[in-house]
């Protein structure tokens, strides 16, 4: 059985779980298996409707310590689970809270992992899976040698795939250890979509010349509906929130739409985006690195292309 | 107070990306070797701040490598750090490297362990939260802020769209981000100083890898930017809706 850990946060699941739910219920498939959920705490979603996604399951350790996360407890609990309900493939997203969990459950169950799956395993001799390495510079396939496999899948490499179904959901009873942490507060931007679950985001660089500039690009996130990003000199004068930043040593991201505007594409900035699906690139200078990497291009100046383009942004929508 | 930091050899970020042996192997032709920045620019920093606050703390530093780490773990103690711990183990299997670190850390009863986010060559970030596994400690991940008081560690973490503030009893595991600390460059005394503290190289116990890299490739190049004139932006929205679908 293949097992697929529910991410949430202020008993929410999040989005990237989606996806993560359709990975492993592909894997499921692929190796004539079920494919099952867990969740730990509890959340405001329907959860028979994640049968939606291809699992035929849920389980649910519906303990309210478990509602915010605790690293160590919660690996706890979910090796504990893995292993009473017997699931040999276990699947995470690689989002913060996986990045945090699914080595740690590994180590519990003594599984070989790959963290930052790109693709589906290769289960015709082994299991293989392939991730992303140097940063989205190049690909490892690497095979997992024992007989739990862990796996965690980069955001936005797979994609949801969704049809009506509904899930079972049982009740798991598992002892849940005492918090090892203590969380004292959370500090959330409210209304805006995290950078790392956005599916369009809008980037400046050093090219705005000062923050005061920023107007021209939020206005074509806002038409958009998109997120926005900085390179790192951006956020290291502080003329945007260090969150922004995006890059090898900043956040890595691969929505499905990134606009660059005023980056010259320096390649730390690319580690960061450079899985994106579609790259835009604004730059008065034809010669920036950036183009290299984009699939469309304009040379020009951006404090009269950005206000264009999200002119015609509106144009188009109110056509719509 | 006694910190452990978790040091790694990675490329230079500009290094060219290359295979060889049937694509088997990373090209080391030509590249240079650096400090993971993560674990220069943040954990380090961080543990060297600690130590000024409080100039009884002793900080070590552990690698896991041959004996070609050696350059780097010297210019780690150039920075700062009063001794360091090569485990002489050559790994990709992140289970094993862990190993080795867990091995380390049982020995000296560190009260803090610092990794860094992750290493920029393969990207698994996985060792910070395997320590802690092997460990049982708690685990603070994508820290980008901690202070002491007596043997309590306020941190805050990322998370999805912001931050939140956790306080943990030590020993505690930690991975380290930007905020954690600001970068240092090595001063002449430092690197003097380097020389002659203790380099320690121990050998690990055995451990079967639990997985093992097969082959690597590259990405397929992009076919070529298209160009839009910048008063065509119509024309831009297009592309954009109906040839690349993504509005
Ligand atoms: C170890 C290491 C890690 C790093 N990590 C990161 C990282 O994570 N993220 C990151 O971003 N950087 C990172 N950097 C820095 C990186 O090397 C670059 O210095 C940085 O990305 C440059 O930022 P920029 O493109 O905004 O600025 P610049 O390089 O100054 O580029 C500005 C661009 O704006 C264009 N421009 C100027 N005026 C206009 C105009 N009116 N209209 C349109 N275009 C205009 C220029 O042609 C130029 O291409 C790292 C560096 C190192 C050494
Ligand atoms: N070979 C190694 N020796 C010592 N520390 C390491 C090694 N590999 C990784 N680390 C530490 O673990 C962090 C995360 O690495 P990784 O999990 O490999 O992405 C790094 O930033 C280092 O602090």
């Amino acid at each position: 059985m293949v097992l697929i850990y529910i991410d949430q946060a202020d008993q929410q699941i999040k989005k990237s779980t989606q996806e993560a739910l359709s990975y492993g219920a592909a894997i499921a498939k692929q190796l004539g298996t079920t494919a099952e959920a867990l969740l730990l705490g509890n959340v405001s979603d329907n959860l028979t409707a994640l049968g939606n996604y291809g699992v035929t399951k849920v389980h649910h350790i519906n303990n309210v310590q478990l509602n915010t996360f605790d690293a160590k407890v919660n690996a706890t609990v979910v090796a504990h689970a893995v292993k009473k309900l017997n699931a040999t493939v276990v699947v995470f997203a690689h989002n913060i809270n996986g990045k945090a969990l699914a080595p740690a459950v590994a180590v519990k169950l003594e599984a070989g992992i790959v963290t930052g799956a790109s693709s589906l395993p290769d289960t015709t001799n082994g299991f293989v899976v392939t991730k992303t390495v140097f940063s989205g510079k190049a690909f490892a396939a690497i095979q997992i040698e024992t007989p739990i496999k862990v796996i965690s899948l980069n955001q936005n490499s797979f994609g949801i795939h969704a049809q009506e179904t509904t899930a079972i959901v049982e009740i798991l009873d598992i002892p849940v250890p005492a918090p090892s942490i203590k969380i004292t507060s959370v500090d959330k931007i409210v209304g805006e979509i995290p950078l790392t679950e956005a599916t369009l985001v809008v980037s400046g660089g050093r090219g705005l010349k000062g923050p005061e500039n920023w107007g021209i690009l939020l206005d074509l996130a806002k038409s958009l509906g998109a997120s926005t990003a900085c390179s790192r000199p951006v956020s290291d004068a502080d003329w945007r929130p260090h969150h922004e930043h995006v890059g090898q040593t900043g956040i890595q991201i691969a929505p499905n739409l990134y606009i660059a505007i005023g980056i010259s594409g320096a390649i730390q900035h690319l580690a960061g985006v450079n899985r994106s699906k579609t790259i835009v690139v604004i730059n008065k200078d034809p010669e920036a690195p950036f183009f290299k990497a984009a699939d469309y291009g304009v040379v020009g100046d951006a404090f009269e292309i950005v206000p264009a383009l999200t002119a015609a942004i509106l144009k188009s929508k109110a056509s719509a | 107070m006694k910190i452990l930091v978790c040091i790694s050899k990675t490329p230079d970020t500009t290094a060219k990306i290359a295979f060889v042996e049937g694509n088997t192997k990373f090209d080391e032709n030509g590249v240079q070797w650096i400090i993971n920045p993560y674990d220069e620019w943040y954990s380090l920093v961080k543990a060297i701040e600690l130590k000024e606050k409080d100039p009884t703390t002793i900080i070590h530093l552990v690698t896991v490598g041959g004996a070609d780490t050696e350059p780097i773990i010297r210019k780690a103690l150039a920075l700062g750090g009063d001794e360091a711990i090569r485990v002489n183990s050559i790994s990709n299997d992140s289970f094993s490297v862990a190993a080795s670190i867990a091995q380390v850390a049982k020995e000296g009863a560190y009260d803090l362990i610092f990794t860094g986010k992750e290493t920029i060559d393969y990207n698994s970030s996985c060792i910070g939260s395997m320590v802690s596994a092997m460990l049982d400690l708690p685990f603070v991940s994508l820290a980008t802020h901690l202070e002491l008081n007596g043997t309590t560690a306020t941190l805050k973490r990322e998370i999805e769209g912001g931050e939140e503030t956790c306080e943990a009893i030590l020993p505690i595991v930690v991975s380290c981000q930007k905020g954690m600390a600001e970068q240092r460059i090595p001063n002449m005394r430092g690197i003097m100083a380097a020389r002659t503290k203790p380099l320690k190289v121990i050998e690990p116990t055995s451990i079967a890898a639990t997985t093992t890299i097969k082959t690597f490739e590259l990405p397929l190049a992009k076919t070529g930017v298209k160009l839009i004139d910048a008063d065509k932006m119509d024309e831009l929205v297009k592309l954009l809706k109906e040839e690349a679908k993504v509005i």
